[in-house]
């Protein structure tokens, strides 16, 4: 199939500049090369610029109300598994007014693709901090600077035991573009961290590796099966190693050649490397102009197998179906204790 | 019993026979262990097998398991029943109190906190002449340390009055002598002591043991190594009666001769032979409704819910359905139960969310999302008493103006209301009818009373039930489909994620009337305002006109100088047994409202033939507040009870009579 069958007879109304015309692009990119069709796929967003998405994509849509995607997106596709469902979601929608229904779709394994646009700001209130602000930052809201923690996405989907964790930044839509399709191929709850900019309220929020010159060097591209390598000469390395006084493992940046550089392993059940993976160089996004030592992971970082809600309990219903006299009302009524 | 003159059948007369009555109303209480939901249940079903009609009323606090004996744990059930049946009873006629704490409760009713609180028939929880049969065992100094007794003699304490029939039994002595030889815990033993006051109770009223054995080995069908212990306990409790002939006269109840059952079905069919029958609670009746209403439909019924109280039974009654092909989802949240809901209607299911009054306030936006989308959705609503946490076990119709109104922007769904527990059956089809064909949110209230009571209800075959037409979508719009268009109605077409040619996109945000796409026009929105709620309006041409019900026993009105036909009594919901008894009483006219929003188009006709108009409700007035809204020319009285519990008919009778001018 070809993009522009995804594309929507709708102007894009993002701002110019922003991130989110770069994903919106990868997305047709991505749902052409999965190839299904696009009477079967339904996109559902909640509140936000990014959840404006649906009204781009020339597939069934719904954009809804503020943080509840995830719960619609869950009914969508537990009652009709057969369809394709997206999820289009920002960091104000996903992790702060919708983060319950955020865990649960993960902690259930909901077999969707969840698009998480995190450009660190609520933008189409005009301003304000999200729950991934470093703390210090000064927005409409924190004037004097934020003084509260915020979350790290990945693991806050790896906490609620996530099956699928991949993280893309706007302007590299090949990678992006790679990360939709596995996401779709996984079966399960697959989260896509989206980098995005925002030109207006957050501009060079993710500059640190969105610029050109810094991206190879403050990056890594992480792909199922391959050595971690990265910077601008394919020169560094990462390896993991244990401190000998507390046993806490730590990646560090050793020389491409070294023999201890780690070759990923997206499909390994035990999260324990995912998780320090996805968390490298996340300093920046704890504390304002907190100085990161690790490139941030880029790519498919975790991919495993689980059972996914939507298949179980429409299994479920099929098993006890078949094991059951009574399929009609009449037929349910027929077992009543009942007289004439 | 209807009417204070029928209870005299019990005056002290010590010589044991039968007497034989229409109706009689019976309380078990005792302890939250005690087991009386269960024994209730037991005689109500007996009861119904044997053809008498029955309204339940289970009464119980909030706590699982209240500290043993203490006043709060009180657990009660009610039952009435006989014929011309229309409430669970005002006051009980045979009362069980299994511990000194039942003892204090039901005697003293809801002054039982009160230190010097003597027996008051107001307030009493049985009659005068009532039968109060008391375990002797339970009342020790202990326990009525426990119940917050100050002398030895809590009969006297309390003052009960001499013409109450008490019949001491030792009910845990007799219990453990029953169970000697069973080789069983104490703890186990004591716990059939309900089955013993069963066994005394059913002797009392007659019933036929072989049915009553049978019914117990289907209640523990799970638990077979229950069943003979329990069936012997029973057993010696109907022969204790039986044997020492007690000095209370049997009870035979006369059997139903084609009696009104126009509050247990629809379509006010009698009972008749080629009919089946079954005792069902309300929210099982709500549960099926929903089931038929698919299976007619066409359609995947699937529910989104939270559990909450009183409304979770409608959650384990369908979560058990799946060979119905049911899908039913236990969300994370009440906002998600909704959502999934909304997901599944947009996916093209008839779906269905849960809920009480805490539940239905957080469910508001995505009730809004669902009249913008224009989509299906059944909103269950079993009111309990509010706000807040309020009264989560008790019943009240106190979420009625937040169905109507309790959301952001000019927000219009259909509002409709059960009003028996069987008719919680027609009301959930019905609710299912109007969301599918009208693609709107419908709520359906119901409330506590209906839920947690249990009814005879007419078994009706699908194809006996009204025909549903879900909205569709025109072959020819595909390729040129968007989800504004609309048929002659003003409905709006229904395509869904699947169907080819109709790929388009939902919005909470106004959309435009023509392509469907966001619109912040301003003539545009007005006129998006104006369509959806005509839409709800044109609803009316559908509803059945409201029928005024006349009093059916004229001849034994007793004489007044109340001009009662020029009175009407208005209602809504599940009030309407206690108001059909009351209008029955003072002879007047009963208008009783299932269809709330829209309101049955002769509604206006109705009201104007009336010189007075007292409209009866367990809140504070929401619906004489809406009807003043709709009529302000026509003057509505008010007759108001906000206890968390159902209207006392005497009460209504009292108030009518009391304050006319």
């Amino acid at each position: 199939m070809e993009a522009s069958q995804f594309k929507s007879d709708q102007y894009v109304r993002f701002c110019p500049g922003c991130g989110d015309h770069a994903i919106c692009m990868a997305l047709q990119k991505a749902m052409a090369q999965i190839g299904i069709p696009t009477h079967q796929v339904a996109v559902i967003s909640g509140i936000g610029c990014s959840s404006r998405m649906p009204h781009y994509l020339n597939t069934y849509g719904f954009n809804t109300i503020h943080g509840r995607g995830g719960a619609i997106a869950t009914g969508v596709k537990t009652s009709h598994p057969e369809l394709t469902v997206w999820q289009m979601s920002g960091d104000g929608d996903c992790l702060a007014i919708g983060g319950n229904h955020f865990i649960h779709e993960i902690r259930r394994n909901v077999d969707l693709n969840i698009c998480l646009f995190n450009n660190r700001i609520y933008g189409l209130t005009k301003g304000q901090y999200s729950p991934t602000s470093p703390k210090g930052f000064v927005s409409k809201s924190s004037p004097f600077g934020t003084v509260e923690r915020p979350f790290i996405p990945a693991e806050l989907v790896l906490g609620a035991r996530g099956t699928f964790f991949a993280r893309t930044l706007d302007v590299d839509v090949p990678t992006t573009v790679d990360c939709l399709v596995a996401a779709q191929q996984h079966k399960g709850a697959s989260v896509v961290e989206c980098l995005v900019n925002c030109v207006i309220f957050n501009n060079g929020t993710h500059s640190w590796i969105a610029d050109r010159e810094q991206r190879e060097e403050h990056s890594i591209i992480l792909r199922h099966g391959e050595k971690m390598i990265f910077g601008k000469n394919k020169d560094k390395g990462l390896a993991v190693e244990i401190d000998p006084q507390t046993f806490v493992p730590r990646l560090i940046v050793v020389p491409a050649d070294d023999e201890r550089v780690l070759v990923h392993d997206a499909h390994q059940q035990d999260p324990t490397l995912h998780r320090l993976l996805a968390l490298m160089g996340q300093e920046r996004n704890l504390e304002v102009n907190a100085p990161s030592l690790l490139p941030i992971a880029l790519g498919v970082i975790r991919d495993v197998e689980a059972e996914t809600y939507d298949q179980a309990v429409n299994e479920q219903i099929q098993k006890v179906r078949a094991s059951s006299q009574a399929h009609t009302f009449d037929e349910l009524t027929a077992t009543l204790d009942q007289w004439s | 019993m209807h009417n204070s003159e029928k209870s005299s059948i019990f005056a002290a007369n010590l010589i044991p026979n039968t007497i034989k009555v229409k109706n009689i109303v019976v309380r078990f209480c005792g302890d939250s262990g005690d087991g009386m939901q269960l024994t209730g249940n037991m005689f109500a079903q007996l009861a119904a097998e044997m053809g008498h009609e029955i309204s339940t009323l289970p009464d119980f606090p909030a706590e699982i398991r209240a500290p043993q004996g203490t006043l709060g744990g009180v657990s009660a059930f009610q039952v009435e029943l006989g014929q011309e049946v229309y409430t669970s009873g005002d006051k009980a006629d045979v009362v069980v109190a299994m511990n000194a704490a039942a003892l204090k409760v039901c005697t003293l009713g809801s002054h039982f906190n009160h230190p010097q609180a003597h027996f008051d028939e107001e307030f009493s929880l049985f009659h005068r002449h009532a039968i109060l049969i008391v375990d002797t065992d339970s009342l020790t100094d202990k326990d009525l340390e426990k119940a917050q007794y100050h002398t030895p003699n809590p009969f006297e304490e309390l003052g009960i009055p001499e013409s109450v029939q008490i019949v001491p039994v030792a009910l845990t002595t007799l219990t453990k002598e029953a169970l000697k030889d069973s080789g069983m815990d104490n703890k186990s033993v004591l716990k059939c002591r309900n089955m013993f006051a069963l066994g005394l109770i059913y002797w009392l009223f007659d019933e036929p043991m072989e049915k009553a054995i049978h019914l117990l080995e289907e209640k523990f069908k799970k638990k077979p190594a229950l069943v003979a212990p329990n069936t012997k306990v029973m057993v010696d409790g109907y022969n204790y009666g039986q044997n020492l002939a007690l000095n209370v006269q049997q009870v035979h109840l006369e059997p139903s001769e084609g009696s009104d059952l126009r509050q247990n079905s629809a379509d006010g069919s009698k009972l008749n032979a080629e009919s089946s029958y079954t005792s069902i609670a309300g929210n099982k009746a709500t549960a099926w409704g929903l089931i038929a209403a698919a299976e007619k439909a066409g359609k995947r019924l699937f529910l989104g819910s939270y559990p909450i109280t009183p409304a979770t039974d409608i959650l384990h009654e369908l979560a058990a359905r799946k060979d119905m092909n049911v899908m039913a989802i236990q969300a994370e949240d009440e906002i998600a139960g909704v959502c999934t809901a909304i997901g599944a209607a947009f996916a093209g299911d008839l779906a269905c969310t849960s809920t009480s009054g805490p539940g239905l306030s957080l469910k508001s936006e995505a009730i809004g999302l669902a009249v913008m989308a224009e989509l299906p959705l059944v909103v269950i609503d079993v009111q309990r008493g509010g706000p807040s946490t309020g009264l989560p076990t008790k019943t009240e119709q106190t979420d009625l103006l937040q169905a109507l109104y309790g959301r952001n922007g000019e927000c219009p769904a259909v509002v409709i209301a059960a009003s028996s527990s069987a008719n919680c059956f027609d009301y959930a089809y019905e609710a299912c009818k109007i969301a599918l064909e009208n693609m709107t949110p419908v709520i359906l209230m119901t409330d506590t009373y209906l839920a947690n009571g249990t009814a005879l209800w007419r078994i009706p075959k699908l194809a006996e039930l009204p025909e549903i037409h879900p909205q569709g979508v025109p072959e020819e719009l595909k390729g040129q489909y968007n989800p504004a268009l609309r048929d002659a109605r003003g409905v709006r077409y229904w395509a869904y994620p699947g169907m080819e040619g109709y790929e388009h996109r939902n919005i909470g945000l106004e959309r435009d009337a023509e392509k469907g796409t966001i619109s912040t026009n301003p003539e545009n929105h007005e006129q998006m305002v104006l369509a959806r709620k005509h839409k709800i309006e044109q609803i009316a041409n559908s509803i059945p006109n409201l029928q005024t019900l006349k009093p059916s026993n004229l001849q034994t009105l007793k004489p007044s100088n109340l001009q009662t036909s020029d009175t009407l009594l208005v209602g809504w919901g599940s009030t309407e047994g206690h108001l059909h008894a009351a209008a029955n009483e003072l002879g007047c006219d009963l208008a009783h409202f299932n269809y709330i929003c829209p309101l049955p188009k002769n509604t206006r006709e109705i009201l104007s033939q009336y010189k007075r108009i007292v409209v009866c409700e367990l809140n504070t007035g929401q619906f004489a507040t809406y009807l003043r809204a709709q009529f302000p020319d026509i003057k509505f009285e008010q007759y108001n009870e906000i206890q968390g519990q159902p209207f006392a008919v005497e009460r209504i009778v009292n108030f009518v009579k009391k304050s006319e001018c």
